[in-house]
């Protein structure tokens, strides 16, 4: 982006460029707050209240050794891919809770999982810092592990990863404090995201139909929206007040929600460029670990610290039903393709299908 | 690191920093009226797809148990 690059001046001082810094930086307040003419809960008043929730359990996985860290839908809406930290990942029909698949990872704490488009490969990664892909098979007999493919090589730990719209690109987040996109065939680093100033905890791609976008949220608490092309950060937002766990895009790309350590989860628009919700009430003191919205984007599912699954109306900012069952933090939380359940994992070494 | 090496560094993150403040400053943005609308709009059209939200039938949720059924 050529046009806006800073020319090197002589007489470049830390301090002048500070100074600049804070300039534009109250620049950029002032045109937010220009455009701040109402709350979203205020326009959603004249809409009808959700009436009562009864989703329960329907499904619970057993099968990992210990805490599971994250969890992924594959496209044909039943299976799921889980990882542990034991350096399990296995592959479940959530219609039957069979397992199918399952994989021994080299390094335990596999914060990272992803199911490939088309069904046929899973990614995963954590402590060893690199995103490996693993083709299924169907011959049940078959050693995953030597068809094991490495693609992506951090300096740090892999805290996520997913697949772009094919099987053949791997967009990755990690605790060195980069994003970057890497061809799955070559293991060639295709782009690398720099600007958060400490490690990268999540990400998520924009949906296919608003272009070539992601959002990324990390310990520096701030999320950062990126041009996959040119790997320039287009936006940035810094109002929570601590780590941001997770990052979800609403269903139509305009906005997207994260949440944080600091018990909240929040609504961010992007055509306003910023923060346009906060999902709190004083009675939760236990940071989001993971969040999603329902289909039709008017619910948010969060999973917190404190065991509990908490369900926000999106719109108007209240919370309309708390789900109880997992014995220890929820890790992982994702709707499945199609909205009819979403899937919860927990360091209570399980899964549950909730519809 | 020799202390000019550390200041240029630090100028050059001081660079960086400006450059994507620029970037940002300068986007084009929408009301947050709007952006509601929009976001409203957006719910209620696809509200009636939205099987978590509308409730869909036992028997037409994989996961939800359907009963037993006896065949006399």
């Amino acid at each position: 982006m050529a046009a806006q690059e800073v020319a090197a001046q002589p007489s470049d001082t830390l301090a002048t460029l500070k100074t600049e810094s804070e300039t534009l930086k109250t620049k950029l307040e002032e045109e937010r707050a220009k455009l701040h003419d109402v709350e979203l809960h205020q326009v959603a008043e004249k809409i009808e209240a959700l009436g009562q929730f009864v989703m329960k359990t329907r499904r619970t996985l057993k099968g990992h050794g210990n805490k599971v860290l994250c969890m992924d839908w594959c496209k044909d809406k039943r299976r799921i891919v889980s990882s542990s930290q034991d350096g399990k990942v296995i592959v479940w029909d959530a219609f039957t809770t069979n397992k199918e698949h399952a994989v021994t990872m080299p390094c335990t704490w596999v914060m990272a999982c992803a199911y490939a488009p088309s069904g046929c490969a899973v990614a995963c990664g954590g402590l060893d810092n690199k995103c490996s892909v693993y083709p299924l098979s169907l011959d049940k007999n078959e050693n995953l592990a030597a068809k094991k493919k490495s693609v992506a090589m951090h300096t740090n730990y892999l805290s996520a990863c997913c697949f772009t719209n094919s099987d053949m690109q791997i967009l990755t987040s990690s605790g060195d404090g980069t994003c970057a996109l890497w061809d799955v065939e070559s293991g060639q680093m295709l782009q690398s995201f720099h600007g958060h100033a400490a490690d990268v905890l999540c990400l998520d791609l924009a949906p296919s139909e608003t272009g070539n976008t992601f959002v990324s949220g990390g310990c520096d608490k701030k999320a950062c929206v990126w041009d996959m092309r040119t790997g320039q950060c287009v936006q940035s937002f810094e109002t929570h007040e601590s780590d941001i766990n997770s990052v979800r895009y609403y269903p139509s790309g305009d906005a997207f929600a994260s949440g944080s350590d600091d018990a909240t989860c929040r609504l961010y628009d992007l055509r306003a460029d910023r923060e346009v919700a906060i999902y709190s009430k004083e009675s939760i003191i236990f940071g989001a670990s993971s969040v999603d919205f329902s289909l039709s984007g008017r619910l948010l599912f969060g999973g917190y610290n404190d065991y509990t699954i908490n369900v926000w109306d999106v719109l108007k900012g209240t919370r309309v039903s708390i789900l109880f069952g997992h014995e220890n933090r929820v890790s992982t939380l994702r709707v499945s393709p199609d909205g009819t359940a979403f899937c919860s994992g927990s360091w209570d070494h399980t899964l549950r299908i909730w519809a | 690191m020799s202390s000019k090496m550390q200041s240029s560094n630090n100028i050059a993150q001081a660079r960086r920093t400006v450059q994507q403040l620029r970037i940002e400053a300068n986007i084009e943005r929408i009301k947050v009226s709007k952006a509601s609308a929009d976001l409203m709009h957006y719910c209620s059209e696809h509200a009636k797809y939205d099987p978590l939200l509308m409730g869909i039938p036992t028997s037409e949720n994989p996961f939800k148990d359907k009963k037993p059924c006896t065949i006399l």
